[in-house]
């Protein structure tokens, strides 16, 4: 075991980095995603730069808490120039937001091209990390040689697990409905500065280890995957977490696979895990929405076939499948349903109802022929007028809606067309007695 | 100055024309971080067209660009229309996502041992480099841009259409969805050319700041426009030649800054749409809603026949001293009013007849509240406007009615002040 982790510890270390650095991203950006103002994030983990040369100029360290001060003053300040550009000088918020946060990147880059260039400050470093040396630099910790990112990096991580759940309720109401949050009186611009402080904290201490670009992507990627998979905000952070941890995991095992940038490929693999979610997450997903989409349509067919049958047993002509509702390749779907479930048969030249299949088709064709004496009597719409609509009403009107509609029109016998209104059918159970 | 600079001058002039002109529709048309998300993703797309090319050769990377960064655009609308994640979310995970496999392609590169030499120089593309661009980049990038702006200038009034009211130009059968298409295509051909000189993070810059500054200058489009594109050529040009005179100045920064520069200017000192002007003119405003309430509270103290000195005036509203001392002043040098140590300040003919005006003004605002709570939404008790412009005819004249039969409204005449 021991000698295990001695041969992988710079692979388990970096993952180790990767997971508290993208795990604290991932539990923030729920709340930016929720609040629309994922790009904020992306504005703020650019413009801390300038916060960083500044506390470099000041304490002459790449490390500690100068730069945390730094960055989260310049990430307030983001937020607040942000609104002040937005309000006062009445810019749209997206273009405020561009002109501050890469105004203000533009000056980190410059401080630091010509000030810091000399110290191991450089823009190429803040943008992509290196990951991948942070457990070269270690320091002692309870007798164990443990990266100084891990121990940058976890204290941050607990602090913003602290941060969610002290103020869980707050956040949650903020992030949901600002309006309700200011009605209960909660501060809810003192929240958003905090959340953005926090969000600039993050940033900061993720830099020196991991990057700009990985901040970014792990604050919105794990967050948006999150969000297309639950409903509920705790799900959600557990989710996004998930994803966080299965992108250091993973980024790191391709990065080294194909030799190439960590921090580049954890974002790779978080947006493969997003574009997954896209695709077949099971409510939100496209193959679901898409998979709704068909069961909803053909059912609409398999009772318009049976209305059909009904509509033509009641007129005494025969039906065949070209008379059918016009989707070729669903209806045969749709017959073979129906076949299945004992509703329709066979008949010489065509297709006919069973009694079961009967006892349906009545209560769409009492549905419809309701809906169309409805619109008739009380709309005054013309005769020729109801029956497209009643047409695609009759497959939501349930027995409630119909009881209610042959109260109000005092139980009706003909529809406007001087055809009959079939009866409601007695539940299924006493016809069978 | 030698030839080269005097091309490179040229180009990213041009450039900035080019990005003015359509930063100006993106940002009117609520796209402006579009165009980050766009610079973001043709990373990967530069660093497939040196995989493809094999060499540094800037046409082949700067298609691989414009492919994934359409690419990155579709899939932000795709994301937006037909799944639960929102625009914001989406521009997020395309720039990010796209920019990581481009930091892994290009670390592919340089990690890669068959390809030696430059490779191709893919840093400088982040931050951005004019100082080392060689004559025949700088001839397409001039070129393209050239092209672009010859483009928006043929289609102005369809893109403006298109950005004002898309609704309206489809039902005018304007195919909507081709010259959006066209739009965001030029949008990405700009960012795409700009990649070399400005860089990725601040392509975002060069195409944003010149079309919100120039909205503060002007109020038609067409103006904005070209005040944009002007902008933008400032930009580039100045930007480049600082960065060219002095020693680790790199370019995107730089002609961000001067950007920043002349829209911090222009958001403060613009006419009309500036902070200055803005509050200046709110400053106005406010001394002339005072000075019509000290009108109206002189007539009616005269009304009351009441001792109306500074002490009074103060009374009955939360001036300050120094406030309401400047208001009177100005009464008596407009000669609205005249001063006597008994009974005070008393209106002149001139003074009456405004203060008659704002009197009546005042109580068919306030008797509007009693008489028809139900149009109390459109009250403005506080302001001096005219009722007549914002309540319907007959409600005024009932008003009216009704103060004239109380004897609350005052005339000219000279029982009106007893």
């Amino acid at each position: 075991m021991n000698q295990w982790f001695e041969a992988n510890s710079l692979a388990i270390w970096t993952i180790v980095v990767g997971i508290l650095c993208n795990s604290a991203c991932a539990i923030l950006g729920c709340y930016l995603v929720l609040r629309r103002m994922s790009l904020l994030g992306d504005a703020i983990s650019h413009s801390v730069l300038p916060g960083l040369a500044i506390a470099f100029l000041m304490t002459g360290s790449v490390s500690g808490w100068g730069m945390a001060v730094g960055a989260a003053v310049l990430g307030v300040l983001t937020a607040f120039l942000t609104q002040a550009v937005h309000k006062l000088a009445e810019v749209p918020e997206d273009a405020g937001m561009g002109v501050v946060f890469t105004s203000l990147f533009a000056i980190g880059v410059i401080l630091i091209t010509r000030v810091a260039s000399q110290a191991d400050l450089d823009p190429g470093c803040v943008l992509y990390g290196l990951i991948e040396f942070t457990p070269l630099d270690t320091a002692p910790l309870l007798g164990w040689e443990v990266p100084r990112a891990v121990q940058t990096l976890g204290p941050v991580l607990l602090v913003t697990i602290a941060f969610v759940t002290l103020l869980w309720k707050e956040l949650k109401i903020v992030s949901f409905d600002p309006a309700l949050a200011v009605a209960m009186g909660i501060r809810v611009s003192l929240i958003h500065y905090l959340l953005m402080a926090m969000v600039a904290g993050v940033t900061v201490a993720s830099f020196e280890a991991v990057g700009s670009i990985i901040v970014i992507a792990m604050l919105i990627v794990p967050a948006a995957t999150a969000h297309l998979l639950t409903d509920r905000l705790a799900g959600m952070i557990g989710w996004s977490v998930f994803v966080a941890i299965v992108s250091a995991v993973f980024g790191y095992w391709g990065a080294v696979r194909w030799n190439t940038s960590v921090a580049g490929m954890m974002s790779v693999v978080a947006g493969l895990l997003f574009a997954t979610a896209v695709v077949f997450a099971p409510r939100h997903g496209l193959v679901s929405r898409f998979a709704r989409r068909l069961r909803l349509s053909l059912r609409i067919l398999r009772e318009d076939i049976l209305s059909r049958l009904y509509r033509a047993e009641e007129s005494l002509t025969t039906i065949t499948p070209k008379s059918l509702p016009n989707a070729t390749r669903s209806r045969w779907l749709a017959l073979m349903q129906l076949k299945r479930a004992g509703q329709i048969e066979r008949s010489p030249g065509g297709w006919r109802l069973t009694s079961a299949g009967q006892t349906i088709a009545a209560e769409l064709v009492r549905s419809h022929r309701l809906w169309e004496t409805y619109l008739a009597t009380r709309l005054d719409l013309p005769p020729d007028h109801v029956h497209s609509p009643a047409e695609r009403m009759e497959h939501y009107i349930d027995r409630a809606l119909q009881e209610q509609l042959a109260r109000e029109l005092a139980d009706p016998h003909r529809d406007p067309h001087g055809r009959p209104i079939p009866h409601a059918t007695i539940r299924a159970e006493v016809t069978v007695e | 100055m030698t030839y080269n600079t005097i091309l490179v001058l040229v180009g990213v002039g041009l450039l900035g024309a080019g990005a003015g002109l359509v930063g100006s529709f993106a940002v009117l048309r609520r796209q402006a971080l579009l165009g980050d998300a766009l610079a973001h993703a043709a990373l990967p797309g530069l660093c497939l067209g040196f995989l493809a090319v094999g060499e540094r050769n800037l046409f082949a990377m700067l298609l691989g660009a414009l492919i994934t960064g359409l690419l990155g655009v579709g899939l932000v609308a795709v994301l937006r229309n037909k799944t639960r994640v929102r625009e914001d979310a989406a521009i997020g995970v395309v720039l990010s996502v796209f920019f990581g496999a481009g930091i892994v392609l290009s670390r592919l590169i340089q990690n890669s041992t068959t390809m030696t030499g430059s490779k191709a120089g893919l840093d400088s593309y982040i931050l951005g480099k004019t100082a080392g661009m060689i004559a025949a980049d700088v001839m397409l990038i001039a070129g393209v841009a050239a092209a672009a702006i010859g483009l928006v200038a043929f289609l102005f009034k369809e893109f403006l259409l298109v950005s004002f009211d898309a609704a309206f130009a489809r039902v005018q059968g304007w195919p909507v969805q081709a010259i959006d298409f066209v739009l965001t295509a030029l949008i990405a051909v700009i960012v795409v050319i700009g990649l070399p000189a400005v860089g990725v993070v601040m392509m975002a810059a060069l195409l944003i700041i010149p079309g919100v500054t120039a909205r503060f200058w002007s109020e038609r489009m067409s103006r904005v426009v070209v005040l944009a594109a002007a902008f933008g050529v400032a930009m580039g040009l100045m930007g480049t030649a600082v960065s060219a005179t002095y020693n680790k100045m790199p370019a995107g920064p730089v002609i961000t800054l001067v950007g920043t520069a002349m829209f911090a200017f222009s958001a403060l000192a613009a006419p009309r749409r500036g902070l200055l002007a803005r509050a200046w003119n709110r400053r106005r405003d406010i001394w002339q809603a005072d000075y019509a309430e000290v009108l109206r509270f002189a007539y009616e103290f005269e009304e009351a026949k009441a001792v109306r000195g500074l002490a009074e005036f103060q009374r009955v509203k939360s001036w300050s001293p120094h406030r309401i001392r400047k208001l009177l002043s100005e009464t008596l040098r407009s000669n609205d009013a005249t001063f006597a140590m008994s009974p005070g300040y008393s209106l002149t003919a001139t003074g009456r007849a405004k203060a008659i005006d704002v009197v009546r003004r005042n109580r068919v605002w306030r008797r509007l509240v009693s008489d028809y709570p139900d149009l109390v939404s459109l009250a403005r008790p506080l302001t001096n406007e005219s009722p007549a412009e914002y309540l319907p005819s007959l409600v005024v004249a009932d008003l009216e009615t009704k103060l004239v039969a109380e004897g609350l409204w005052p005339t000219l005449s000279p029982e009106g002040v007893r």
